[in-house]
């Protein structure tokens, strides 16, 4: 039955070299942990998107029930956590996993360094990685506000203050990221944006660059 | 029953499907629980008796008593305005909700110098008798209505409107 759909598909939009593309090539022996077990190390890269698709899920399940305003955002995540089937997992998922993913991001960065897979000709690859290293830092930071209680608040002010120890420009950093005089509603509502749409998005047009470029150019050879 | 043979390539195969399978399920499981939970809630308990006004003020005729209901919407609780157009009727109290059936306006008793005696909605002529039966051929399709209710130490007290048990017409 699924095979007969699949022939269906296939013989109008020949979709079986797609697959080809994406899923069936070698992996080379020196990066195959059944072969040296120390080989796992190369498997954070993957680990990392995992739980990056682990976080898309969870976080666009708790946008059912979360709202990004003052009155009302800690109490839709009190709600959502307790009183909600399964709340205190999906939240729990999301909030676990974005430490989890900075873990594995570093790791993976370890990993390219001291096998020196960054050099000539993946220079690209790396500078590309290390935008989504910021990406994710920016994810976390504004994800953290986002439950609006004192841990939230304050970390972000603390966050903000930070910027606005910028020279010069500090004040306008401030004032951007906090979208007004204070911290408060305007903050909340802009982060909600920027952790739920913006940043997703360049990190999506990111990873898909990361992957055509691993593609391309291959992993690199062993030490 | 004839034995038969799977390659070792096919036996992988199920086995890293259903691992996978399983894994995937624990992942989303949650994921969709979470998401029908509102569905499989269903509706609230029969919910709490308001008190709205003491007996004695009540008389044959219908008069109009406004109250207020706790609402909670998820996190959102909220005091929603509630109407009711009360009676008595011998020892019974007759407690109608002024919701028109046919599109959810609101009625009145004896506004309309047509037709007395009746509640009386104006968005669409609808009307209904004294007991909340509506008047047949006018756009209403079912009675008003009625809050259940329970007297106490002389005073009224409503709860949840429910269909009324005077018929259709």
């Amino acid at each position: 039955m699924i095979k007969q759909v699949y022939d269906w598909v296939d013989e109008r939009l020949n979709i079986t070299p797609m697959w080809r593309d994406i899923a069936d090539h070698e992996v080379p022996e020196h990066v195959n942990p059944a072969h040296h077990f120390s080989a796992f190390v190369y498997c954070f890269g993957g680990l990392t998107f995992f739980i990056t698709v682990i976080q898309i899920l969870s976080g666009m399940f708790l946008t059912m029930y979360y709202v990004p305003d003052v009155i009302n955002a800690y109490e839709s995540v009190k709600y959502l956590q307790n009183e909600v089937a399964f709340g205190v997992i999906v939240r729990g998922m999301h909030h676990w996993g974005a430490s989890l993913v900075i873990v594995m991001m570093f790791l993976h960065t370890l990993r390219v360094f001291f096998t020196g897979a960054y050099k000539h000709p993946r220079e690209l690859n790396w500078v590309v990685g290390m935008l989504i290293f910021f990406v994710m830092l920016g994810l976390g930071f504004t994800g953290y506000l986002l439950p609006w209680d004192n841990t939230a608040y304050f970390a972000t002010k603390v966050g903000v203050e930070i910027a606005a120890s910028v020279p010069f420009v500090g004040t306008f950093i401030k004032h951007l990221l906090t979208g007004g005089e204070i911290l408060g509603a305007q903050t909340l509502a802009r982060f909600f944006a920027i952790h739920v749409f913006f940043l997703p998005g360049a990190l999506l047009g990111l990873l898909g660059v990361h992957f055509v470029v691993i593609r391309r150019q291959g992993i690199s050879g062993p030490l | 029953m004839s034995k038969k043979e799977i390659s070792r390539r096919t036996f992988l195969n199920y086995m890293l499907t259903g691992t996978g399978g399983f894994l995937a399920a624990g992942m989303t499981v949650p994921l969709l629980r979470f998401a029908v939970d509102p569905a499989l809630k269903g509706d609230g308990a029969a919910g709490d008796m308001v008190p709205v006004t003491t007996v004695d003020k009540l008389t044959n005729e219908p008069q109009r008593f406004d109250f207020k209901v706790k609402t909670t919407d998820g996190w959102y609780k909220t005091e929603t305005p509630l109407s009711a157009w009360v009676y008595k009727e011998g020892d019974n109290v007759i407690a109608l909700s002024p919701v028109c059936k046919h599109l959810g306006c609101t009625v009145q008793w004896n506004t309309e110098a047509a037709y007395p005696e009746e509640f009386f909605c104006p968005c669409h002529m609808g009307r209904y008798e004294k007991n909340g039966k509506n008047v047949p051929n006018t756009p209403p399709t079912a009675p008003l209505d009625v809050y259940a209710y329970e007297v106490k130490d002389g005073k009224l007290y409503l709860g949840k409107a429910q269909p009324n048990p005077v018929g259709g017409a």
